[in-house]
């Protein structure tokens, strides 16, 4: 016996429903699985394997490498790795807070422009957002260059050689950090401000409120929704930031995805780099799943 | 309309001015005549017209180009014909959640981990084939592979916002599926298609994490031949490289704003 369904207006069968749609995800998904899925558990199988004398994989079961990540070797324990972690953490959550803290006024500012002009400031903002990551970077060189005054300035106070420029240290890497990723949080920001209720705004001044209550209390649960998708899109990201330290950082400040570039690159320890890949990917679900109540959709720009 | 306080308006041209300096300053260095040092030597354009005969560059430009396009174009297809299939068929609600899950993986995830995977599955797919040497071609995989993500992702929400109705009369008046597709289902769906065209180009071009782990020596794209260049130390010629690269940027930019808000 067959049961027939009728699915929008097309008499068909369950089966015959199933096989088409099939057909449809097929392609797609047969290319995540091999080039997503599969490469992902590759991984996780890597961190797990030994590496050769000569950077080649050995299949070899072990803990080492997980070990090395906690800060075990042959000589007993140091606290590198462990610090070049938590530093992506913190070097995230401060390049997050300091992007919401300029987004607020300068979404303000843009839903304040008259209709006409509004799109122009919102596209200035827009611009940098997809403009080269490898671009922005590089740029702040010629601002931190020893002939400008951001370097003079820091060279008459001690803080740098005379004539040395003001990079690489963490001082850039922040600046770099926060002028990458203040888009990512003003572009969803702004949709959220937009949208405000002024009337709430109005109503908590009129009952004499404090500025700080009326931010706390009538703007921030309503700009909730664009704020937590733009902490999201900062706070993931900028962990496994690489470029940023690599060319503003340098060897003083390490953050975890220069370490698995290097494992990758120079020391050619795939192992060891998988092991902090899958690091990486827990501080990613734990950041995920603490914001995953809050986050449930995500708007592209 | 609201007025700004005076102190809003501070801090957002403070933060404007502070996402453009850099990218101003580039621009003007890339016309300053001193070949070394930030010291103002008068106008030339010089630096220009040398990049059009630097044939590494002008190769650069080229892999970039392709990298995007080919990518786009395999992304696009397969992402929309992927969002369709996972939009209008009724598949069980486990079976929604982990694709979409899948699907979401690339969004979410730091794009390190993404190469990183990619490199350690080539390489062991290079025991089976040369053609997984890194490459272009391995470039183009991976830039395909969260390519798929994003323009899936596009794609249905413009498949769930256009809703079934249409789709439904076409049946009702005895459309075949190909008829219903081509006729219904993709028309409706071309802005959302082509939005999520325009977002994977530019997110490949946008793209140096993916690249840089999959490149080969034979193909540098531009973004790969920037960082290798500053890395070395920063040039006029790479000023100028850099605020070509903006420029299209931009064009593109307002070039897609145009298109969508028609």
């Amino acid at each position: 016996m067959i049961k027939l369904l009728v699915w929008y207006g097309e008499l068909t069968t369950r089966k015959n429903l199933a096989k088409r749609g099939l057909l449809f995800l097929g392609a797609g998904m047969l290319w995540l699985m091999v080039f997503l899925v599969l490469p992902g558990l590759v991984l996780i199988g890597v961190s797990f394997a030994t590496r050769g004398a000569y950077g080649e994989l050995v299949w070899e079961f072990t803990l080492e490498n997980y070990k090395r990540m906690a800060g075990f070797s042959l000589f007993g324990w140091t606290a590198d790795y462990i610090m070049i972690l938590w530093r992506s953490v913190w070097v995230a959550f401060v390049t997050t807070l300091i992007s919401v803290v300029l987004s607020y006024p300068l979404s303000f500012f843009i839903c304040a422009r008259p209709e006409r002009t509004r799109y122009f400031w919102l596209t200035l903002v827009i611009i940098p957002f997809w403009t080269n990551m490898v671009i922005r970077t590089y740029a702040w060189f010629l601002i931190l260059a020893p002939e400008l005054p951001l370097a003079k300035i820091a060279a008459f106070f001690g803080l740098i050689p005379q004539s040395a420029p003001l990079y690489p240290n963490a001082f850039a890497v922040y600046l770099g950090m926060v002028s990458m990723f203040l888009p990512f949080v003003t572009l969803p920001l702004y949709a959220s401000v937009e949208r405000l209720d002024w009337a709430l705004v109005e109503a908590a001044q009129d009952l004499y409120a404090s500025k700080v209550r009326v931010f706390t209390q009538a703007i921030l649960p309503q700009t909730m929704p664009g704020l937590s998708v733009g902490i999201i899109l900062t706070f993931v990201p900028a962990m496994g930031m690489f470029v940023v330290p690599d060319l503003l950082g340098g060897a003083k400040y390490m953050l975890v995805g220069n370490l698995i570039q290097q494992q990758f690159g120079a020391s050619r320890d795939w192992p060891f780099g998988a092991a902090i890949s899958m690091g990486l990917m827990v501080l990613t679900m734990i950041s995920l799943q603490l914001y995953r109540r809050r986050s449930k959709e995500i708007e592209f720009v | 309309m609201r007025k700004s306080h005076p102190l809003i308006i501070a801090v957002a041209m403070f933060t404007l001015g502070f996402l453009y300096l850099p990218l101003v300053a580039v621009a003007v260095f890339s016309v300053n005549a001193t070949r070394y040092g930030l010291v103002w030597r008068g106008f030339t354009l010089d630096w220009y017209l040398k990049l059009c005969q630097n044939e590494f560059i002008l190769n650069a430009a080229w892999n970039t180009l392709v990298l995007a396009v080919v990518s786009t174009v395999a992304a696009t297809i397969l992402g929309t014909v992927l969002a369709i299939g996972m939009d209008r068929f009724p598949w069980g609600r486990k079976a929604n959640t982990s694709l979409d899950l899948v699907l979401h993986i690339p969004v979410v995830i730091p794009d390190i981990i993404l190469a990183a995977a990619l490199v350690v599955a080539f390489g062991l797919l290079r025991v089976v084939s040369s053609l997984f040497e890194p490459g272009l071609l391995n470039m183009i995989i991976g830039h395909i592979t969260f390519q798929i993500s994003f323009v899936a992702l596009v794609v249905r929400s413009r498949l769930v916002s256009i809703g079934r109705d249409v789709e439904e009369v076409a049946r009702d008046l005895f459309a075949s599926t190909p008829y219903v597709l081509r006729r219904v289902t993709i028309p409706l769906l071309l802005p959302g298609i082509v939005a999520g065209a325009m977002l994977a180009f530019t997110l490949s071009l946008d793209d140096f994490v993916i690249s840089f782990f999959t490149a080969g020596p034979e193909s540098v794209t531009l973004p790969l031949f920037i960082f290798a260049a500053v890395r070395r130390g920063v040039t006029p010629q790479i000023h100028a490289l850099s605020t070509l690269v903006v420029l299209i940027t931009v064009i593109l930019i307002v070039g897609m704003e145009r298109f969508t808000r028609k």
